[in-house]
């Protein structure tokens, strides 16, 4: 009915588990990043794990939201749910443009694509006025959800962030799962002979590249909120691939592994930032092992050990 | 002063100048990444970073063993292509039977790599090359003044792509490197030994980055970065020219710097992005790229 086969469904049950008990022990200021970057991540799957599509300039949908959100709640004062809407609005536009563009291409050529048009979007925040430039737009007020609950306690917008993570993760599973989604997977596995059995693979192409780029709109507005501030990192090409690790380490293609390497590349970050430069050179080394010798990622290889698709 | 269109002569030319001195760099990077795609099927993620290893070799060349700028401009390379020929015989070739797109993430996270252990040993401020003694001072040529350093850096790249036109075009090796690009199997059953090909491919186009990254080391300061803030661009070079050929890539790369230092004199805001509202505007129009072939 769900979907979900059982060993699936104990997986859900355990990681809705663990995001409820998780605040009491760790901070829920990280919990609430590795939420964000859980969600940014499972959109970047759909595409990459589902239609085989790799796009590697998701930074801008991320960073466009994260903007949008941070400006409208800002400067006229909406609520909470309306910001993380708006930042989704915003990345489904910005995807169905650089989309609708970047489906020319196949292969190699759409990452790269994709790659270059983000940085066009990258310079544009850079000049645009209303991004501040180096600064950012900082001091960002968390607002009130549905103008009533006030979000400025960690704890409350922890279960905002939380329930918005979930929704997300439960739209890409019903996505997946759709008849649409039975056509993308047949679009990854051959175009040629989706498209003689009649689909305009374009199209579906492109409606799940809008779907993904309005869920990482979604959790860049809604990383904005929880940090109070929206930045150029957030729209650079080193965040398209840090999604890219993210997604890699936890396994291509898997539910859970988005937010499995969402958690391991987050925590590793935060241990790391004393470091410096050391934690860039981590993530380069991962790459390397993961398409080395990982490539099913951690998910995936627990998921073959068990001999399941979790 | 005269004017040419409302803009004074020389902002004009000194403009054009970086212009066709960026696209001498587009050019020598992207051809690199069009030779090394053509034969091994992978988009060379690491190419700027290799740039900036060539840039930062002639540094530590120069500072620790005192050797100047002439003999570093073949060292260099010699050392950085070294460097790809043990990447490829020992990381690159086992990905030759996986899809194409682990290739891209695979040198994505030797970029990272790369740049990482730089920055750390480097940080990222940058440190000053200085123009070889020969190449100071400037010429006057009526219409501008010309740094000789950045007209020798014109005349070194025209002739630097030149050459690998003629090598990959005109002599034996390419002629075997454009079968074997074609079908490698083919070849390779009439004798040749395609993986050492593959190999040399490889070290020739990381070669091709290093001895830009030398070229550009007294122009832009030597900083981990340099690579970076090039290859994104390059990337959107190499959808325009497409990757079908090789005087395709010289061309389009030359004549994109010269667009981007036009746009600099005539409307400086769209300077950053004017190169990928050109890639959109080809993308719109002939999908494949100015001078590429059906994928």
């Amino acid at each position: 009915m769900t979907g979900f086969s059982r060993v699936q469904m104990i997986g859900v049950a355990l990681m809705v588990a663990l995001i409820v008990l998780a605040p009491s022990v760790l901070y829920p200021v990280f919990l609430m990043k590795v939420l964000c970057f859980a969600l940014f991540a499972c959109a970047f799957n759909l595409l990459i794990g589902y239609v085989g599509l790799l796009s590697f300039g998701h930074a801008a949908f991320f960073g466009m939201g994260s903007y949008v959100s941070a400006w409208t709640i800002k400067h006229w004062g909406i609520t909470a749910e309306v910001a993380i809407l708006l930042g989704g609005a915003t990345g489904a536009a910005l995807g169905l443009v650089l989309g609708w563009l970047a489906i020319r291409r196949q292969g190699l050529y759409f990452a790269m694509i994709t790659l270059a048009l983000a940085q066009m979007v990258y310079f544009f925040c850079l000049q645009a006025p209303f991004t501040g430039g180096e600064d950012g737009i900082q001091q960002v007020p968390r607002g009130k959800l549905f103008g009533i609950v006030p979000l400025e306690s960690d704890m409350t917008i922890y279960w905002l962030v939380a329930f918005v993570f979930l929704a997300g993760f439960l739209l890409i599973h019903r996505i997946v799962h759709s008849p649409f989604g039975q056509v993308l997977k047949a679009i990854r596995e051959n175009e040629p002979r989706a498209t003689s059995l009649g689909y305009r693979t374009n199209d579906y192409k492109l409606i799940a590249f809008v779907l993904s780029s309005m869920l990482a709109g979604i959790a860049g507005g809604t990383k904005a909120l929880v940090f109070g501030i929206a930045t150029l990192t957030d729209v650079h090409y080193s965040m398209s691939g840090e999604v890219v690790l993210m997604t890699l380490l936890g396994g291509l293609g898997t539910i859970f592994g988005p937010v499995m390497g969402a958690l391991v590349v987050t925590a590793m970050e935060n241990y790391l930032a004393q470091f410096g430069a050391w934690v860039t050179v981590t993530q380069g080394v991962i790459f390397m092992v993961c398409v080395l010798a990982f490539r099913r990622g951690i998910i995936g290889e627990i998921g073959a050990k068990l001999k399941v698709t979790l | 002063m005269f004017t040419i269109l409302g803009i004074p002569g020389p902002l004009l030319f000194g403009q054009l100048l970086l212009g066709v001195i960026n696209g001498a760099f587009y050019a020598m990077l992207s051809l690199g990444l069009a030779v090394i795609f053509g034969m091994l099927n992978i988009i060379n993620f690491a190419h700027g970073a290799l740039f900036m290893m060539g840039a930062f070799v002639s540094w530590m060349l120069l500072n620790y063993l005192g050797i100047g700028y002439f003999p570093s401009l073949i060292l260099s390379p010699l050392i950085v292509g070294v460097f790809g020929l043990v990447l490829e015989k020992t990381i690159i070739s086992r990905l030759y039977k996986l899809d194409h797109v682990y290739g891209l993430l695979l040198t994505f996270g030797l970029a990272l790599v790369i740049e990482g252990l730089f920055r750390n040993a480097y940080g990222s401020s940058g440190m000053p090359y200085r123009i070889p003694d020969a190449l100071q001072g400037a010429t006057n040529l009526g219409f501008m003044f010309l740094p000789n350093y950045r007209g020798w850096v014109v005349l070194v790249a025209i002739v630097v792509c030149l050459a690998t036109w003629a090598i990959i075009e005109k002599t034996f090796l390419g002629a075997r490197l454009r079968a074997a690009t074609e079908n490698a199997p083919l070849v390779q059953a009439f004798g040749v030994d395609v993986p050492r090909l593959i190999t040399l491919t490889y070290a020739g186009g990381i070669a091709l980055a290093a001895f830009a990254g030398v070229l550009a080391a007294p122009i832009y300061s030597v900083n981990p970065n340099m690579g970076s803030s090039f290859i994104n661009t390059v990337f959107a070079v190499v959808v325009i020219g497409g990757m079908g050929s090789i005087m395709g890539s010289i061309v389009t790369g030359f004549g994109l710097g010269v667009i981007e230092g036009l746009t600099k004199v005539f409307y400086p805001q769209a300077s950053a992005t004017v190169i990928f509202l050109v890639m959109v505007i080809v993308l719109l129009a002939m999908p494949r790229g100015l001078f590429g072939k059906a994928v």
